[in-house]
């Protein structure tokens, strides 16, 4: 790692204050915002820069924007600048997620509540088949690659495979699939 | 540790580490071991902590916290959150602090071109049993196809079309 903008480094307490910014901005998917801070409003990243790392974040495994407030924090300030990001990423929306959650345990008996929420749930059903759509559409899956895309919603959805037997066995086998084709 | 924060802490940090293409792609996952596997709580009130979710500010991998917590309390909710970051997030430190020199290598875009395909496969089972989890009549699973239409055909934002869901189950339509 080098120390790209050692004059404009964000300390680890504005790395804190911007991640929770960032965490309690976006409502189903915080990832556009910390785009929005790091590379427009920051000019922490360039979008080359920002682009790299957020493949770097799909590639490994764990939540992506999570992945990215560490990355981000490591680059600028170490082991401190990681927790910092991590730790504003995430202190606020669980603060307000659990508050929610008692919010709804106290009153989600509320024949009102429950009916709205019967309603939100299958909405928010919607947006997973969606986005799961989406990146079907976009995502450069190419005939035989879009096997194992069938496989993963066969093994998982249908037989109700353990995911970690599943993977172990099918991502081996796709990234196989993809250097044998990149061959 | 009681025995149930131990089991959301080994569950948690299994999944952190499968967790390729972000946190939906375990939601089957997480519904098989907190539904199916120690009963925690039933289908419908997975699909209901997880429209919260999707209903609050920040990243969604809080579903797991809202899991913790009504597994455990405010304990929980911290096991569970902590076990879900923690082993990606010291893998992705460990690799971003030499990260540069695997900038546009080759292996990273062959390991992503084989990993999309099945991170695909498994976004659309969560979609596919988060639906049945949460979709007990026609209605429902009709705002469900109007969900995935109009995402698909407009850039609405997502919290308006859970409002309008809202408000359909409010007026007793769902």
């Amino acid at each position: 790692m080098t120390e790209k903008h050692p004059a404009s480094a964000p300390s680890a307490g504005e790395l804190f204050l911007r991640f929770t910014q960032v965490g309690v901005s976006g409502f189903g998917g915080v990832m556009p915002w910390a785009r929005r801070m790091l590379v427009e409003e920051r000019r922490w990243l360039s979008d080359e820069e920002f682009s790299e790392a957020l493949s770097l974040c799909q590639v490994l495994p764990g939540p992506n924007i999570v992945n990215m407030a560490v990355c981000v924090g490591t680059r600028f300030r170490g082991a401190r600048g990681a927790m910092a990001a991590f730790a504003g990423l995430l202190c606020a929306p669980f603060a307000i997620i659990l508050a929610l959650g008692a919010l709804f345990t106290q009153y989600g008996e509320l024949p009102a509540i429950s009916a709205a929420f019967r309603g939100i749930s299958a909405a928010a059903a919607g947006l997973i088949v969606a986005m799961g759509l989406k990146m079907a559409a976009s995502r450069r899956l190419r005939s035989p690659m879009a096997v194992f895309a069938l496989a993963a919603f066969v093994g998982i959805a249908l037989a109700r495979l353990p995911l970690g037997v599943f993977l172990l066995v099918a991502a081996p086998a796709s990234v196989a699939a993809a250097v044998w084709r990149g061959r | 540790m009681s025995e149930a924060l131990t089991q959301l802490a080994i569950d948690f940090s299994l999944l952190s580490l499968f967790a390729f293409g972000g946190v939906i792609t375990v939601l089957p996952e997480m519904h098989r071991n907190v539904v199916e596997v120690h009963g925690w709580m039933s289908g419908a009130e997975f699909a209901q902590l997880f429209a919260l979710a999707q209903a609050s500010p920040g990243p969604n991998i809080l579903i797991v916290s809202l899991i913790g917590w009504k597994v455990a309390g405010l304990a929980g909710a911290v096991v569970a959150t902590g076990a879900v970051c923690a082993p990606s997030s010291l893998l992705t430190y460990a690799v971003s602090r030499v990260w540069q020199r695997f900038r546009g290598a080759r292996w990273r875009k062959v390991v992503e071109d084989g990993l999309v395909p099945v991170t695909v496969g498994l976004m659309l089972a969560g979609g596919y049993l988060i639906t049945l989890a949460a979709d007990h009549s026609v209605a429902g699973f009709a705002i469900t196809a109007a969900t995935v239409a109009v995402v698909l055909t407009t850039r609405i934002h997502p919290l308006w079309l859970l409002a309008a869901a809202g408000l359909l189950g409010l007026a007793g339509w769902v």
